[in-house]
């Protein structure tokens, strides 16, 4: 896209990526509509879960990482299900190992099973330990700007509020929360959760987001490819939008069509 | 005759034969060779030492792998 205007490239720790969007592999009907999601997006980091495995349950059946390359994809590992700092080590700690020493983790301590809405504290006290054990953090947390400055001055390297609670797809709940936070942004900030539909991607980079990170989205769309490939246009015209800048909102009209050489 | 042993395996309690390594305990479970990652005792045991690490009674054992997850 050659008229596109010159963009500063999307950093984390380092690396450099094309794609501003972020995606899970959860909830998906099986390991092939994940695949054929994933490469429709045209995400380049795809976020994973960290499980015990069942013991003596479907030994053959291949494994998520065999599907997702880790050659060619970055692997996001999270820690969703962790409900205190502790369990949220371990599990970075473990996927570390799992992913033969590779330091990029989405930290995410829950609070509650009804809203899923985070546990800053236990956050907080996580992401000091791992920061200072060499990770890379990125954190999940709420919109709230004091504790996203908090995780920042941790040394986390992303921050990513929620736009709405995980998997409601209810969107950008509280674009002003957002708004606070990118205004004092001293690391990239990700919109992460809440995103219900294409529009919802938009606006989160309109606000002037770095990128989103979305799951459910996709994967409980009707046609969850399609909604990829939707995705990956609705991040690019967000992101567009927001380098070039709306007009601002006025309360009358006013004429596009000029007033002179009317016919009377 | 080979004597038993009682371990904690990923939560559930597990026998297996004694003077047992991580490496036999993972063929058993059919995850030799596969990517996962295993903590003994809380402490993370690198891939490359598998097979060196014997196995006593009591032991607790997670065995994880990635899944998808958003």
């Amino acid at each position: 896209m050659s008229s596109a205007p010159i963009d500063k490239p999307f950093t984390l720790a380092g690396r450099t990526f094309a794609s501003r969007l972020l995606i899970g592999t959860g909830k998906y009907k099986d390991l092939e509509q994940t695949r054929l999601a994933i490469e429709a997006s045209g995400a380049e980091i795809v976020t994973v879960a960290v499980r015990r495995t069942n013991i003596g349950q479907n030994p053959g059946e291949p494994n998520l990482l065999e599907v997702i390359d880790p050659a060619r994809y970055t692997i996001l590992p999270n820690t969703a299900g962790c409900y205190n700092a502790e369990e949220a080590v371990r599990t970075c700690r473990l996927a570390r190992e799992l992913l033969d020493g590779h330091k990029l983790v989405k930290l995410e301590v829950l609070a509650d099973q009804k809203t899923l809405f985070p546990n800053v504290i236990e956050t907080l006290k996580a992401a000091e330990v791992l920061v200072k054990d060499g990770f890379d953090v990125m954190v999940y947390t709420s919109d709230d700007p004091i504790i996203a400055r908090q995780l920042a001055e941790t040394g986390c390297i992303a921050v990513m509020p929620l736009a709405g609670l995980i998997g409601t797809g209810l969107g950008i709940c509280n674009p002003y929360n957002l708004r606070i936070i990118l205004e004092e942004a001293k690391v990239p900030v990700l919109v992460d959760a809440g995103v219900g539909t294409a529009s919802d991607a938009t606006i989160a980079m309109e606000l002037g987001c770095e990128a989103v990170l979305m799951n459910s989205a996709i994967a409980h769309a009707q046609n969850p490819v399609l909604m990829a490939r939707a995705m990956q246009h609705a991040i690019e015209a967000g992101r567009l939008a927001y380098l070039a800048g709306r007009m601002p909102k006025k309360l009358y009209a006013s004429a596009s069509s000029p007033l002179e050489g009317l016919i009377r | 005759m080979t004597i038993s042993m009682h371990i904690q395996l990923n939560g559930e309690p597990y026998e297996l034969h004694a003077d047992q390594t991580l490496a036999d305990l993972l063929e058993r479970m059919e995850l030799g060779g596969r990517r996962v990652a295993v903590e003994l005792n809380l402490e993370i045991v690198p891939r490359s030492q598998y097979a060196d690490t014997r196995l006593s009674e009591g032991d607790r054992i997670e065995v994880v792998h990635a899944i998808g997850g958003g």
